[in-house]
């Protein structure tokens, strides 16, 4: 043991680990918190977080038209408002781990299709009931029901049985799922009382905030709940979430002091602001991906030739550099990165004219020009990214032409309908939630129209494969096989940009979304 | 005999009431052939067809459209303005907050703005073509050039981020008193004070001008009376139905086209709100707004109407 806390010291005064998973580790050797505390060096104790204030964020993605039903979150302000009054069951870490959360042990059988989450006890809600392994059934039923219109509906549907036996949740599966614990982290499954199925809206939960009040696209402003079964977390008094929906507003809230920590900076202003006296800009690489998407099963876009044409005569450094203004890493036709966990990398695809052309001519294409769908909504900087493409493109001897329709009903008549356009996605947390979204022969979200029975073979074998080694060789095969036949061309990875003065102290970069996955208001403090 | 005044104004009260009515209709029909589904905006990306069916039938969209209306209207008429589709939210209550902040800040724009452009008018007329007037044309022309966002950020770099004297953030609540509201929709209520004086100062040195010509201010000159007194006592006066025309305009302006600033200064007005609700195809709370904004502007406009008529004094005392 002393040696690992050697090893954990060492690793601290690195930097490379945090205070608290410092204190959790050394818990787990069975040593107090207090003792844990005494055996950090002096640079590190100083960050002992000082209790109080008020913590306000200027936030943008929030509409009047939001509700506080968790089931029904997908921008931005939604899924921050739910961190701040709920729990999921289990959590995934700023390194990809999986962290025990209102189940505090997870066990599962040998081939993943049985998991067993043991509840934790003697966790209230903000109502001042307890919370029971029964609230939990209810609220994965309430997912997973047919008619729900939740957002985790997706995830749940693999799911065959949903049951209470004594403190434990069991869960069986049609198929082994050896990631069941990270799609059980989705940002839906906030716990509620009776499963919040009386009452979606009522904003009840287990977390570090409680309700005070809640005006959609506008604010919304909360008080410490007492009762938090986490003692390590929430450290201010209160929090208070703006919505400001416009990137200048936001940035010059920050600089003017109104707010104390705010999201989505735009790449092209992050440099300049984060020369701002008092203001730290914290970019993250996450797994959002910025792509256009051919269907491959559709005409021209069914020649394999023509879409490595297309592959080849995209600049993705340029795209980086130029769209991102280099907050973001390099595409490599496939939706996966090194933020996933089990991720193998592949060579990188270059820009190359001359295959480019090769593959052109071998496609046997008329000429005629390839019509490009874009809005400004496809990804921030869309379009200019479509001149980008077709600009190499052109040097290649290829024609894109840029079709640019409106935002208004872009994602319900263009992506996923219209045969070459440019989307973005979120990321998923595990490859095989990001696979069997989007590339699976039956997924509704298959947008590059990726049909293979080969492909779905190999995401459906990865995913009840509970030998590590194995799996991430399957996933390396995946990989192959969209980078080489899928309809997808990612140029790159977006990062999530945020920012906060420098009297917020205790922030540390978490790639599974912005302001540390949402749990920023529950793990920072003011210096 | 009914006095031809109360009759003109009776009649320009029913048109305002009959143009109401096909407003109505007007946005009814408008927001039914509006591109996209409800469900389907609400749903976003993570849509899936059964979860669609499933809000559609929650949402009554299956309802033909006649039988909609009738609904929609009858509710109107008792006061029920009807549930938000998207949040479920009373629409009479959250909008009721909304249409407050809206009047909030455009009533202190028209109070500082209105006096403000009447004024700086006569100003202009009592110093035609010397350096004041064309100081006064010359500055507010500008300001009514420039774009409203534009001149908002030039605001908020300079008043806000640079000497930190006023809030960038307009936001309102409950919670705050008389004064801290006040302070905190200062610089809204200076942008949008800056956008409508050009154009009602214009209009008010162009109407006194015009009246400027007649022989009886020639009387009044050769009477001996002070340039300012014959401007304000026998100019003004007969130069008031235009000038209203225009105030009229610019507030209407005020509470129902302040989307741009709404959205600059992060204040909850009704305009934002309308923006969101569009976007989600949010029709009930759609309808609503564009009601309240239709009625709103035909009511302006009776009362410029009726200033215009009482303004008159052939109409005011008939043979």
């Amino acid at each position: 043991m002393k040696d690992q806390l050697a090893l954990l010291l060492e690793e601290i005064d690195s930097g490379r680990i945090s205070r608290r998973s410092f204190l959790n580790r050394t818990a787990a050797f069975g040593l107090t918190a207090a003792l844990g505390t005494t055996l950090l060096p002096n640079g590190a104790r100083a960050d002992e977080p000082k209790k109080g204030g008020m913590f306000r964020m200027g936030w943008g993605g929030g509409e009047s038209t939001d509700t506080l039903d968790p089931s029904l979150a997908d921008s931005p302000v939604p899924f921050l408002v739910n961190r701040q009054w709920g729990d999921t069951i289990v959590n995934v870490t700023a390194d990809g781990q999986i962290e025990p959360r209102l189940a505090e042990k997870m066990t599962a059988n040998a081939d993943g299709t049985e998991w067993r989450f043991t509840i934790r006890q003697g966790v209230k809600f903000h109502d001042g009931s307890d919370l029971t392994v029964d609230d939990v059934v209810a609220t994965f039923k309430r997912h997973s029901d047919e008619n729900s219109k939740s957002g985790a509906l997706g995830i749940m549907k693999g799911i065959a049985s949903i049951a209470a036996d004594g403190q434990d949740v069991v869960l069986t599966l049609a198929s082994g799922n050896a990631d069941l614990p990270y799609l059980l982290s989705d940002y839906h499954l906030v716990v509620q009382p009776k499963g919040g199925v009386d009452a979606p809206n009522a904003a009840i939960g287990t977390g570090t905030w409680k309700v005070l009040t809640a005006e959609p696209g506008v604010r919304y402003t909360f008080e410490k709940n007492p009762a938090d079964w986490d003692a390590t977390r929430g450290h201010y008094d209160g929090v208070e979430i703006l919505v400001i929906n416009d990137a200048t507003a936001r940035t010059s809230a920050l600089q003017s002091g109104q707010v104390d920590m705010i999201n989505r900076i735009d790449p092209k202003v992050a440099k300049l602001l984060g020369q701002s006296p008092g203001i730290v800009v914290s970019n993250v690489s996450g797994r959002g991906i910025y792509v256009f998407n051919m269907f491959a099963n559709t005409a021209p876009f069914d020649n394999k030739d023509l879409r490595m044409a297309l592959k080849y005569a995209i600049n993705r450094q340029e795209m980086v550099d130029k769209i991102l203004d280099g907050f973001g890493g390099i595409g490599n036709d496939i939706p996966v990165n090194a933020a996933y966990p089990l991720f193998t990398a592949l060579p990188q695809r270059e820009y190359d004219p001359v295959k480019a052309a090769e593959h052109y001519k071998a496609s046997g294409h008329d000429g005629s020009p390839i019509v490009l769908t874009v809005a400004d909504t496809s990804f921030p900087g869309a379009v200019d990214a479509a001149a980008l493409f077709q600009q190499s493109a052109a040097a290649c001897g290829i024609t894109l032409e840029i079709k640019r329709v409106p935002d208004d009903g872009y994602w319900s008549d263009v992506w996923n309908v219209n045969p070459f356009c440019a989307a973005y996605w979120g990321g998923r947390p595990v490859q095989d939630q990001m696979y069997s979204t989007a590339y699976l022969s039956t997924a509704d979200w298959n947008d590059t129209r990726t049909i293979s029975k080969d492909l779905d073979a190999m995401i459906l074998a990865a995913r009840s494969e509970t030998d590590t080694a194995k799996r991430t060789e399957l996933y390396s095969k995946i990989a192959m096989f969209v980078q080489e036949e899928s309809g997808l061309i990612c140029p790159m990875f977006n990062d999530f940009i945020d920012s906060h003065t420098d009297k917020i102290a205790g922030y540390e970069k978490d790639p599974n979304f912005e302001a540390m996955g949402g749990w920023a208001s529950a793990k920072t403090w003011f210096a | 005999m009914v006095h031809p005044i109360l009759k003109l104004v009776a009649q320009r009260i029913a048109l305002g009431l009959v143009l109401l009515w096909a407003a109505s209709v007007l946005i009814f029909i408008g927001t039914q052939i509006l591109p996209g589904d409800v469900a389907q905006s609400i749903l976003g990306q993570s849509a899936t067809p059964v979860s669609l069916a499933n809000l559609r039938a929650e949402l009554g969209l299956n309802d033909p459209p006649l039988t909609r209306y009738m609904i929609w209207a009858s509710g109107v008429l008792h006061g029920d303005l009807g549930h938000a589709l998207t949040n479920g939210q009373d629409i009479a209550d959250a909008m009721g907050k909304r249409l407050g902040n809206t009047l909030f800040l455009a009533f202190w724009a028209a109070v500082i703005s209105i006096p403000l452009a009447v004024s700086l008018g006569l100003l202009a007329v009592r110093y035609r073509g010397r350096w004041p007037d064309k100081l006064i044309s010359t500055v507010t022309l500008a300001t009514v050039s420039v774009p409203e966002f534009l001149l908002g950020y030039i605001l908020v770099y300079v008043l806000s981020v640079k000497f930190r004297l006023l809030p960038s953030l307009a936001t309102i609540n409950d919670g705050m008193s008389f004064g801290d509201k006040l302070y905190a929709i200062s610089l809204p209520v200076l942008v949008l004070v800056l956008v409508v004086l050009g154009h009602m100062m214009r209009m008010t040195r162009a109407a006194i001008l015009n009246v400027m010509q007649s022989p009886y201010i020639e009387t009044a000159e050769l009477k001996g009376l002070r340039p300012i007194a014959v401007i304000a006592r026998h100019a003004f006066p007969n130069a008031i139905a235009p000038v209203v025309n225009v105030v009229m305009l610019n507030l209407a302006y005020l509470v129902v086209g302040v989307v741009v600033v709404e959205v600059v200064f992060v204040y909850p007005g009704m305009g934002q709100y309308l923006v969101d609700h569009v976007a989600k195809r949010d029709v009930p709370v759609v309808q609503a707004c564009g009601l309240v904004f239709a009625a709103i502007y035909i009511g302006l406009n009776i009362v410029a109407d009726v200033v215009s008529i009482l303004a008159n004094p052939r109409l005011r005392h008939p043979k």
